[in-house]
């Protein structure tokens, strides 16, 4: 069960980090497009974008963390 | 997904290294299993051994030496029946019985000794031959010997019969020796063997007669020794001086004739010369013939005089056997003496002959001598042989010649009437002078003669002697004779007598004994048959008890076996256990605890425990105690980092908070837990940290109990170890509960000493 655990918040981890960085991305791509036109820039989108990304890893950390018994499955491709 | 690859494979490898130590020990139990199964039997059956190879060596010395049989029959009781058994009586009846048959034997032998003694004596004496062979051989010796002397003189025809006669004369002596010796033996051993009946043992006298008989062989054998030499050498020396005086007289005859011849015959000059040579040679062979003749009667008459000395010396021995030896020697002796003595007058005969002749041939020489004297003194010139000249002399000589010779024959004429005159006288003178010496030598002859014949007489009269002698001897043999007849007659028919008594004696005591001898056969039989059976009662008895025994053994030894069967399977059960490495399970249990199973069949207990084994140990083995420990350490800090979430505080602040509080609280590693707990000690922290110590000091059991106080998401996740613990705790207690069950059977089914 430790190993789960901590297969578990690997997983949440990484999907946190990610989730998180896509948001930046997001954030910063959408604040490049839409004050590209306008003279003063915004930066809200970034934080905006990475708030989003974080929360929705915290979210589903604490979803995986939460159903203990629920194991997560992976497929395996027949090769 | 790393990790379980690694398990994997780790399990793989124990797998396929960790069943060699299990199969291994199937047949090391089997082996153990039997050798100490069969201690038992090899124990008895030693002492078996031991035991019959004591008894077997002691019969076998008894039977070797008689005095061990007797102790061990005094100490040791009823060891004599065995003995008795084994080997027959012991050797006592024996003696007595051969002791008797032996001094039965001895009078036996005694007796025909005697007899024996006589009967030669009694038998020996009319016949010359078969009592002493010995004298035979000395006789054909003694012919040998004669034999070698006839050889070795090689003399000329007319002595040859002479040596004839010595063979002969020789030959009978001995015979009459032979004769002589053994009558002469008999009488003297008879009264001695009569006389050592009464006085002496047999063995004595017969010692004393061989021992005389030897003595008498002795003197004879050296006494006719010294005869025959001595008569040998005189023989010989007789007849070489017989044969030189036979020479000497040929060669005076020869001469004598040679100087007739020449005297008167009227042969031409040439020749006479010749003559004259061969008379001279023929005087010289005459003179040294006759010379030889002397020398060789010197060396005759010497022996001669030796052999009388021997003779009387032979005399002189006293000895019975010698005198007819001593006859036949003085016999031999006078008969060389006469032929001796008639060989020299013949030659002193021929010698006065030759004497005549020679007289007469010195006249005639010396007339002729004078004769040529005159006619040398008349006619000086004139050569000696005046008979061949005939044409040489002048008138004058020849009338010279006449002249001399008319007075020539007018002197002879006168001395011839002178001589006619004296001759009467001469010849009365002359026949006084051969009468005398005629007397001389008729005295002489005769007194050889009577000489002669009185030593005939003398010898004539020994040799009568000497018959009358043997022929009293005879009969004398003849009479004891009758008298050792008689007296082996009687000796027969007492011994016969003796010998009736004697065996009916002898078959008496033989019954007798053969009786004793049957009744104590039959007694021993019975007593031996009494003692096999006894034996075998007891044998047979022993051997039941032996069997029951050995069957009960067997029993035994079969627990024992099965004990230690299961206490086999069990330890290696237990073995498999401790094959945990780090992190890595120990092997199934399953082949261990089928062993188990198969080593406790009709054992329930043991059956129910052996079934009682959890199905995972059996399947996948369980984890030791050392890598659960190590597990525990590492997920005590997950715990730490857990304590706080539970299913109802669930979300990650909590888990922040949760890490804040592991982060910062402190506890101790390990702590003592109390003997009860109370509410206020289930602090995840606190259960951790006795769990934690209870782990470090080996008590894995109340960890686990501990470890199961956790709630919430701690133990959620000790979970697995809980679960891990619970079945080493399992399995361990199984193990040890038919271990312990093992040991108990174990220890019941040992023997106590």
């Amino acid at each position: 069960m430790a190993d789960v655990h901590g297969r578990k918040w690997d997983r949440c981890l990484a999907d946190t980090a990610v989730k998180t960085v896509t948001g930046l991305g997001l954030g910063v791509l959408f604040s490049v497009v839409l004050f590209k036109l306008s003279p003063s820039g915004r930066t809200w989108p970034v934080s905006l974008g990475s708030g989003l990304g974080l929360g929705m890893g915290y979210a589903n950390c604490q979803h995986d963390l939460r159903s203990p018994y629920l194991v997560h499955g992976s497929m395996v491709k027949d090769q | 997904m790393l990790r379980a690859c690694l398990r994997g494979a780790n399990s793989s490898v124990r797998k396929n290294f960790g069943r060699t130590p299990l199969t291994n020990l199937q047949p090391c139990r089997h082996y153990t299993a039997g050798e100490s199964g069969s201690g038992a039997g090899k124990v008895v059956a030693a002492g078996l051994v031991t035991v019959g190879g004591g008894i077997g060596g002691t019969v076998l010395y008894a039977k070797w030496d008689h005095k061990f049989r007797a102790a061990v029959e005094t100490n040791v009781p009823y060891s004599d029946r065995l003995l008795g058994l084994a080997l027959g009586p012991a050797s006592q009846y024996g003696g007595p019985l051969q002791k008797q048959t032996e001094s039965v034997q001895h009078g036996y032998k005694a007796e025909t000794e005697k007899k024996s003694s006589e009967s030669p004596a009694a038998e020996g004496g009319a016949v010359p031959a078969p009592p002493a062979p010995s004298i035979e051989e000395a006789s054909v010796e003694a012919t040998h010997i004669i034999s070698a002397i006839s050889e070795v003189s090689s003399i000329p025809a007319p002595c040859d019969s002479e040596v004839a006669a010595f063979k002969e004369e020789c030959t009978e002596c001995h015979a009459h020796k032979d004769t002589a010796v053994s009558a002469m033996e008999e009488p003297e051993t008879e009264p001695g063997a009569s006389e050592a009946l009464k006085e002496r043992p047999v063995e004595e006298v017969t010692a004393r007669l061989a021992q005389q008989d030897q003595e008498e062989q002795e003197v004879l054998t050296s006494v006719s020794a010294s005869l025959d030499d001595s008569l040998a050498s005189s023989a010989k020396a007789t007849l070489q001086a017989i044969g030189a005086q036979e020479a000497a007289l040929q060669a005076i005859a020869q001469h004598t004739l040679r100087l007739k011849e020449a005297m008167e015959a009227e042969v031409p000059p040439e020749e006479k010369s010749a003559q004259w040579k061969d008379l001279e040679a023929s005087l010289a062979e005459r003179t040294s013939a006759v010379t030889a003749a002397e020398t060789a009667l010197s060396n005759a008459n010497e022996a001669l005089h030796s052999l009388k000395a021997v003779i009387d010396s032979s005399k002189g021995l006293k000895v019975a056997a010698v005198r007819p030896l001593v006859l036949a020697a003085e016999e031999n002796l006078h008969n060389m003496v006469v032929d001796l003595d008639k060989v020299v007058t013949k030659v002193q005969s021929s010698e006065s002959e030759a004497k005549i002749v020679s007289q007469y041939s010195e006249l005639v020489n010396e007339a002729k001598l004078q004769f040529q004297r005159e006619v040398t003194s008349l006619t000086p010139e004139i050569q000696a042989n005046w008979k061949g000249l005939t044409g040489k002399l002048s008138e004058d000589d020849l009338n010279s010649l006449i002249a001399h010779a008319h007075r020539r024959i007018d002197q002879l004429n006168r001395e011839l009437a002178e001589q006619r005159v004296r001759e009467q006288i001469h010849i009365d003178a002359s026949l006084e002078q051969q009468r005398l010496e005629d007397q001389k030598a008729l005295e002489k002859a005769v007194s050889t003669a009577l000489q002669h014949v009185k030593e005939e007489a003398r010898l004539e009269q020994e040799r009568k002697l000497s018959e009358m002698r043997e022929v009293m001897e005879a009969e004398m043999r003849t009479q004891l004779r009758r008298q050792a007849a008689a007296h082996t007659d009687h000796v027969q028919d007492v011994l016969k007598v003796q010998e009736t008594e004697l065996r009916a004696d002898a078959e008496q005591v033989l019954i007798r004994k053969l009786l004793e001898q049957e009744t104590s056969y039959r007694q021993l039989s019975q007593e031996q048959l009494d003692d096999f059976t006894l034996d075998m009662n007891t044998a047979y008895a022993r051997l039941k008890g032996v069997e029951e025994a050995i069957d009960s053994h067997v029993l035994a030894e079969e627990e024992a076996r099965k004990a230690h069967h299961l206490w086999l399977s069990v330890e290696a059960l237990n073995f498999t256990l401790k094959t945990a490495e780090a992190d890595v399970p120990t092997q199934p249990l399953e082949g261990a605890a089928q062993a188990v199973r198969d080593s406790c069949h009709e054992n329930d207990f043991a059956l129910a425990l052996a079934s009682a084994l959890p199905e995972e140990s059996l399947q996948r083995g369980v984890y030791s105690e050392a890598s659960l420990r190590a597990r525990f350490n590492a997920l005590r800090s997950l715990a730490r980092r857990v304590a706080l979430v539970d299913e109802t505080h669930n979300s990650l602040y909590q888990y922040f908070l949760s890490y804040l509080q592991a982060a910062l609280l402190f506890e101790d590693k390990q702590e003592a837990p109390p003997a009860q707990l109370s509410s206020d000690n289930l602090d995840p922290f606190k259960i951790l940290s006795y769990a934690s110590f209870c782990l470090e000091h080996g008590d894995l059991e109340l960890a686990a109990k501990l470890v199961n106080q956790l709630r919430g998401e701690a133990r959620r996740v000790v979970e697995d170890w809980l679960t891990e613990a619970r079945l080493t705790l399992e399995t361990r207690q199984v193990v040890s509960l038919l271990s312990a069950y093992a040991n108990a059977v174990g220890l019941g089914t040992t023997q106590a000493p």
